[in-house]
This record gives structure tokens, C-alpha cells and sequence, in this order.
């Protein structure tokens, strides 16, 4: 019997409409876990570097992570990977919810989802009975609508439903994957989903799913609930209210946004309002916000409440979390009420809450700078609030300069030209990012923007505290239960880290010690990544309950595998390596793993060249940022290792022209 | 007849659907420490709690498993509490013909909340440690019954005879017809 996964996936054809029930693997267990790891090793043996994101042979996965329908607390995960259109890289998102458990309980650790449907269609995986069905009398509907229709027309109220909006039908390249509460938004999977003709996926699963050592484990989980209780009621001191406590930042609960309105920026991430947050906006945007959220709500089995059901009078109710919440409202220097409004149109459209509103924040840029004029908007409403809902509207039909737009900031700009790309400025790797313009360069930060291959900080950073607190007595009340730390070694570069003099950034933490740091932090995420947990529990609070010395026993427990921390890292390690080759192999180089130039104002190009070589050579990559022979085959990556060669990619050791490592990187 | 006064201990799980967040960890936990061996697997299907949900209409109703029905109700109702409309069946505890919960996925059979009955026995029981947003409260609650000291069957049959015969002449011929034997 296999333990805590199904060992099944299920293969469906698009194209020729076969459905498949395949048995895995155990041996990739082993080696990769699942979800996310998984994935990267499927992506790597069937998807090569020619198939384009809108390509039949484009594999779009929906993966369960490993732990992911065991009682283990928050692990409810779905994991979904895919060339992304925007990026041109693996795109993988994840979404909390209760989809991913559904598809686990019906008996499957993976959807894997090829070719593309010539109509509009649907999936209704009940069980064992597998169904491609006719769309196209949902098309147009919005996500969260049609899912309802699906649940209607099912006649089963329990079926979990992710589904794409208008915008992934039109194949937006931010277009999302809703699923109620929850949204696998980055990369623009959605579009993906569109272009196969896939509206949506229903699933319902009634199977059980079996664990290893069970008395262990729910001892195990028990303690996790206690913790949760103790860190519920006793909040992190010292650090802002949204990073005080468990779960993803509770942007639901919390309405103090001092922090996000007078330190992030507004418009197209250009201006930071300092005085902003006042008594009278705070009173204001409380009474918005507790006049419409009906309700805080959890995903399975996680006695967290990170998200919310919204009802705008007038508008259907919608479900929010995270910050989300304040990203249309800044991109139009408009209030709370605005937000939550157009946020309810973009939740059925399916868009990426992060990227849509920086689209449209750009594109008014460009009309005012005069690069985009009259004639590209025509019909466009004078009052500015309107304008967001006009904008999102021709977006998402791709109508006008709306199909322009729908392929982000980076794309449109390349193709309006005329100076258009000084105006997409706060793009990685072609992906709009976080509002963020800051002071001082980080040394830490500077480090996860470039490398991460997740295209979103937030999915990159966490267990280490954003910035030094200001007394050495509150650095030591905080590492006295800092348990989650791999080693003392971290302790020693918090307690040493102030806020300014000559430990401070950009120069401290050293470089040695930057690279462990956002080397740890990374690797929680992998973790994550592959077991299904949501980072709110794990990889993205302080002092979370899930570390590294307790995740090995949890996944041991489940699935019966022998697992220590050594082992666990190895797997991180192994997994982190096979999404850089991925990526790799699809042309990504050390020429695209920079912030955006204006992220911070004070730069340091020297310090940052050491920064990203000396990462590099810590990753085990070469000054190119690709995986060596050495670190490949010492990961059981021979395989990418082969490929490299054949590929000129990598230069053998033996034959190549200079012989040694650092030669490596100059093929491409 | 005796009628005594007793005290009983009820077990009742008390239900906030305000502070429900449905997250369904009652429904996790419910079916794993229900599985044989304990804990061993999970699978709401199984549990003997489910949380009525729907969640754009905000209805969060976690209800756990009564007695079994074996027929439908006749002209289910529609309530509307708070401007939300709930169905009746949405507070039913009854495993019945006319819904798909608490019934074994495999055998169709009923399904019962037993409070985790178990040896040695919980403070309480494990859906209700496990919902951190209080909506289940379990509590006891010690209500005082009258227990009436039922009179066994032959006592009421031979009273009735006492009362046509007179005890001299059933003592008599009890005597005479347990010597013929």
C-alpha cells in the first residue's frame, strides 16, 4: 500500500479526449517527494526547450503535494506547473482551498493535462468516473459563476471547482485559476488552461487516504494545533501586525495598512506616500471593509482564517485574502471601497491580482506621458476609477489596446515602443512584481529577487525577520525560542545585526552568511512546495510550527519513508536544481537574474557582482548560474547533466577547451 | 410502582455557525480517529460531522450524525435566519434516504456520532479539539430524569390474579401443583 499519496495519476488528452489512470513511480517519491518536485521532473522528461506555452505538447499539471489529504494541519496545497507565456519559463503557482484535497480523496495525486480541446470543455472527475464534458455554454462566465453552474448542473454541492474567467479564455498572460477561495494566479497559468480549451475542472472524491505510522503522526499534529493556539494568542513582539502572527498576512483580519500605504508604492509602483495612513483614512477603510466582508474563512483542514468572503452591496459575493486586497486601490491612488469593488470583476475575469493592476497602472502612465494617446483608448471614461474598470474590461476581451496589454508590461511595452519600456520598470524575468521602491540595498533580498525562479518574493522569503530589530535585549528575547533556526549560526547573525552603523546592510550579513540565509529561506519554500503545506504555516511566517527539524518525522510518519533533515535537505536541493535546469535548458542565464534597477535607491554593483557569484558558487552553479557535472551528479541529476553536454549547455570536464568548471557557463 | 429522582449526564457538542470558517477539520479528524487502526487513514466521507456549506451564500452549518431515518421527511422547509436562507436539512442530524452524508461510502451504511467514545475516554471529543475557532463546544449538561422502577411482568400477572383470588388460595394451589410436578 502506498502511504499518504494514491500512487496514481491521471492522464488526460485534450486532443484526442483519452483519459488515462497511471500508476507512479515510488522510487520518485523517493527522490522528489511530490507536488512541485514531481511536476519539475515530468516537465523535464516530456516538455523540451522547443514547446512553446500555447503548444498542444505544453503539459499543464495539477499536483497534489505529498501530505496533502492526511490530517497533517494547513497541508492542503495544490501545486499547478506549466510554461508560463509571460516568462517563457515553468510557471508554477500554488492554491490553498479545497481542491487539491478533493483530487486526493478521488484518487489521484496528479491531473496532468495535454493537448488542447477543439470546443470549450469542462472535467468532472467523480472518483473513478472521468468525464471530458461540453463548455460552451459557460463561456464568457465568470470563474466563480460558472463554477457555480458546474455545481448546479452536477447536482453535487460538495464537487470543488477550479476554473478560469474570461481572461484565460482569451489566453491574458496574467490570467488566473480561481477556485473560490483560492487562486493559483502567477506566471499565467490561466492562459494556459484557456488555450487547451479547458473552462474548468470539477472534482469530487470519496476514497480514503492511508498514513504510515498513524499514532506518531497525530501526536505530531496535535502539537502543531497547540502551537498554533499559543502563537494565536501570543503574538511576535516588535515586528509589524501583519508579521506578528501564523498563516499568510492577514490582510482580512488586520486593518492597520500604515505599513503597506506609506511603504509600498502607488500607482505604477512609483510614488511611497509617507503621512498617509490617517486616523480619518483608517476609520474610513475599517468601515469599508467591515461593511462587506461577510466572513473570515479557512482552506482544509487549517484553523487559520487568512481569507474572507466579500459582498460589495449591488455586486455577487466574492472570497479574497492576502494583499490582494490593497493592490487595485494603490495602483489607482484610490481608496479601500474601489478595491474591494474592482476586485470582485477581477476575481470572475480570473486575472493575477499582482500583475492586473500594474498593467492598467502603466498603460495611464503611457497615456499621460503621451507615448499612448487618444486614439488607443477610444471611448475611455474621464473619472479615473472608471477608467481601472475600462481598462480591465477591453484587457481581458484583448480588444484594442486592451490585446496589447493583456501580455504584461514587459511584452506591451516591447511592442508600443517609442520609450514604452522605461515605463515597465518593475519587472523580473519579465513578471511585474511587488510595488516596492526602497532605500537601501539588501543584501538578502537583493539575492531571493534575483535567483528566485517563483517570480514572487513572497513565495521566496520568510523565516528570517525582514529587518534587524533596533536593541540588542529584543534580538535576544527573540532567539531565546527561535527553535526553527537550522543551526546556532543564524542566531549569531541576527543578534549581531543592527539597523545602522557597520553590521548593518548593505555589508551585513556578510556574504557568507547571506547566502545561508536566503539559502534557508528558499529551501523551506521547496518543502512546501513539494509536500503540499501552505507556506503561512511553514516557509513564510516566523516561528512557524512546520521546520526543518520537524518536517523530516511528518513526512516519515505519512509515508513510511526512512527520512532524516540531511535527506530532506538533499531532496529541497534536488528539486530547486531540477527547476533551475528547466529553466536552463529554456535559455535562462545570469543576464536575467536582477531586481529591477530602481528597486532600491542606493546601489552597490560591486557588492551585488560578488553577492550573485559568490551565491552561485555556493548553489553550486557556475558563473553562469547553471548546475555543474559535480553538483548535478551529486544530486542523482546525472541526467540533466547528460542532457546539458549534449546540448553544448555544459562543457565536459575532460574534453571541454579549458578544462575546468568555470568554463562552463560560456556556451550559452 | 417506585418513581426515583436520577441525574444523567447528556453529551452535547454546542454549534456557533457564526464562528464556523469551514475549514473542515472536524470532518478530518472525525474519520481518522473513527478508522481502524486509529488514526490510520483519512476520509471525510466517512465522518460522522460534515459542514453543511455554501460558501457564497455564507452558510457554514457543521452538524454531527443522529439517529437514522428510515424514511425521508415529507415537505422539507426553507428557513431564513439573519436575511440567509437554510434548508431544512441543513440542521438535520439524521443519516435518511434523502441526502448522501453520514453514510459509510463503502456500505451505504448509517453513520453515528459516538462523542470518540473510547478507552481510557477524551475530555472531549477530537472534532471539538480541533475546531480553534469555538464553533463546537462540547458540553455536559446534568439533567435530573425521574426513573420509574418498572415492575417485572409476572409481578403484574400475579397481582391481577391476588386481586381475583386472594394470595391464601394462589399460595395453595402453588404448593399443590409444584408437588404434582
Amino acid at each position: 500500500m502506498r502511504y499518504a499519496e494514491t500512487g496514481f495519476n491521471l492522464e488526460v488528452d485534450l486532443t484526442r479526449g483519452n483519459i488515462e489512470r497511471v500508476a507512479t513511480d515510488p522510487e520518485l517519491t523517493e527522490l522528489y517527494l511530490g507536488g512541485l518536485g514531481t511536476n519539475a521532473k515530468i516537465q523535464w522528461d516530456r516538455v523540451p526547450p522547443e514547446v512553446e506555452p500555447f503548444s498542444p505538447e505544453n503539459l499543464l499539471i495539477f499536483a497534489t503535494g505529498l501530505l496533502v489529504g492526511t490530517p497533517v494541519v494547513g497541508c492542503n496545497r495544490a501545486i499547478v506547473s506549466t510554461i508560463s507565456p509571460q516568462t517563457g519559463l515553468m510557471a508554477f503557482s500554488m492554491m490553498g482551498g479545497f481542491w487539491g484535497p478533493e483530487l486526493k480523496y478521488a484518487g489521484y495525486d496528479k491531473l496532468i493535462i495535454r493537448g488542447k480541446s477543439p470546443d470549450l470543455v469542462y472535467l468532472w472527475i467523480n472518483d473513478d468516473n472521468v468525464e471530458i464534458r461540453d463548455a460552451s455554454h459557460l463561456r464568457g462566465k465568470g470563474s466563480l459563476e460558472a463554477a457555480e453552474m458546474i455545481r448546479q448542473e452536477l447536482g453535487d454541492p460538495k464537487a470543488q471547482i477550479a476554473s478560469i474567467g474570461m481572461a484565460g479564455e482569451n489566453r491574458v498572460w496574467f490570467a488566473s485559476i480561481e477556485q473560490g477561495r483560492s487562486s493559483a494566479s502567477r506566471g499565467g497559468i490561466g492562459a494556459v488552461m484557456g488555450d487547451k480549451g479547458l473552462k474548468a475542472i470539477a472534482v469530487r472524491g470519496t476514497n480514503d487516504v492511508n498514513v504510515a505510522r498513524p499514532a506518531e503522526l497525530i501526536g505530531m499534529c496535535n502539537e502543531v494545533m497547540e502551537y498554533i493556539k499559543f502563537r494565536n494568542e501570543n503574538p511576535i513582539p516588535g515586528v509589524m501586525p501583519i508579521l506578528a502572527g501564523l498563516g499568510s498576512p492577514q490582510e482580512m483580519a488586520i486593518h492597520d495598512e500604515k505599513w503597506h500605504t506609506e511603504n509600498f508604492a502607488w500607482g505604477n509602483s512609483r510614488v511611497r506616500r509617507k503621512g498617509f495612513w490617517t486616523e480619518e483614512v483608517e476609520k474610513k477603510w475599517t468601515d469599508t471593509m467591515m461593511g462587506m466582508r461577510t466572513r473570515l474563512v479557512s482552506c482544509h483542514n487549517c484553523p487559520m482564517k487568512c481569507g474572507a468572503t466579500i459582498s460589495v452591496p449591488g455586486l455577487p459575493t466574492y472570497m479574497m485574502k492576502c494583499f490582494s486586497k490593497l493592490t487595485y486601490t494603490m495602483a489607482a491612488m484610490s481608496d479601500l471601497e474601489f478595491g474591494l469593488k474592482i476586485a470582485q470583476s477581477a476575481t470572475e475575469y480570473g486575472v493575477d491580482a499582482f500583475s492586473a493592476p500594474q498593467v492598467m497602472a502603466f498603460a495611464l502612465e503611457l497615456y499621460e506621458a503621451g507615448i499612448l494617446t487618444d486614439a488607443d483608448f477610444p471611448g475611455m471614461p474621464s473619472d479615473n476609477e472608471e477608467r481601472f474598470f475600462w481598462l480591465l474590461d477591453r484587457i481581458v476581451r484583448r480588444e484594442g489596446i486592451g490585446d496589447v496589454l493583456a501580455n504584461g508590461t514587459h511584452w506591451a511595452a516591447e511592442q508600443i515602443g517609442n520609450g514604452a519600456q522605461e515605463y515597465a520598470h518593475n519587472n523580473i524575468k519579465k513578471h511585474e512584481q511587488l510595488p516596492l521602491k526602497l532605500g537601501m540595498l539588501n543584501p538578502i533580498y537583493f539575492l531571493m529577487y534575483s535567483t528566485g525562479e517563483k517570480i514572487n518574493i513572497t513565495q521566496i522569503e520568510g523565516n528570517y525577520p525582514q529587518a534587524p530589530f533596533a536593541t540588542r535585549e529584543e534580538r535576544e528575547e527573540f532567539c531565546k525560542d527561535w527553535v526553527q533556526v537550522p543551526n546556532e549560526k543564524f542566531k549569531e547573525y541576527f543578534l549581531n545585526w543592527e539597523l545602522r552603523g557597520e553590521k548593518s546592510i548593505p555589508h551585513y550579513p556578510g556574504i557568507e552568511a547571506t547566502c545561508e540565509i536566503v539559502n534557508w529561506q528558499e529551501q523551506m519554500h521547496y518543502i512546501d512546495d513539494a509536500t503540499g503545506m501552505c507556506a503561512g504555516l511553514s516557509s513564510f511566517p516566523l516561528k512557524p510550527p512546520y521546520h526543518i527539524h520537524n518536517l523530516p518525522t511528518f513526512i516519515s510518519a505519512a509515508t513510511g519513508m526512512e527520512l532524516d533533515e540531511e535527506g530532506l535537505t538533499q531532496i529541497a536541493k534536488r528539486n530547486r536544481n531540477l527547476v533551475r535546469a528547466f529553466n536552463i535548458r529554456r535559455g535562462m542565464r545570469k543576464k536575467d537574474e536582477k531586481p529591477p534597477a530602481d528597486h532600491w535607491k542606493r546601489r552597490f554593483p560591486e557588492l551585488e557582482e560578488e553577492l550573485l557569484n559568490e551565491y552561485y558558487r555556493f548553489k553550486g552553479w557556475n558563473e553562469q548560474g547553471i548546475p555543474t557535472q559535480d553538483s548535478l551528479h551529486e544530486l542523482s541529476l546525472g541526467y540533466v547533466a547528460e542532457d546539458f553536454l549534449q546540448r553544448g549547455i555544459l562543457q565536459d570536464k575532460e574534453s571541454g577547451p579549458s578544462g575546468t568548471n568555470s568554463s562552463e557557463g560560456s556556451a550559452s | 410502582m417506585k418513581v426515583e429522582k436520577k441525574t444523567k449526564i447528556v453529551k452535547t457538542i454546542r454549534i456557533d455557525v457564526d464562528k464556523c470558517n469551514g475549514c473542515r477539520a472536524c470532518e478530518v479528524i472525525c474519520s481518522s480517529f473513527h478508522a481502524t487502526p486509529k488514526y490510520s487513514s483519512n476520509n471525510p466521507e466517512r465522518a460522522r460531522i460534515r459542514v453543511i456549506h455554501y460558501p457564497l451564500r455564507d452558510l457554514y452549518v457543521p452538524v454531527y450524525a443522529g439517529e437514522y431515518a428510515a424514511a425521508e421527511c415529507a415537505g422539507r422547509d426553507r428557513y431564513t435566519i439573519d436575511g440567509k436562507e437554510y434548508d431544512e436539512c441543513s440542521f438535520c442530524r439524521a443519516s435518511c434516504p434523502s441526502r448522501d452524508v453520514f453514510k459509510e461510502p463503502d456500505s451505504g451504511l448509517p453513520l453515528k456520532c459516538d462523542m470518540c467514545e473510547s478507552d481510557p475516554s477524551l475530555s472531549e471529543p477530537m472534532c471539538v479539539q480541533w475546531c480553534l475557532a469555538d464553533a463546537l463546544v462540547y458540553e455536559e449538561r446534568e439533567e435530573e430524569v425521574e426513573v420509574v422502577e418498572e415492575p417485572e411482568e409476572i409481578e403484574i400477572g400475579l397481582e391481577a390474579m391476588a386481586h381475583k383470588f386472594g394470595w391464601q388460595k394462589i399460595l395453595d394451589t402453588a404448593a399443590r401443583m409444584s408437588k404434582e410436578d
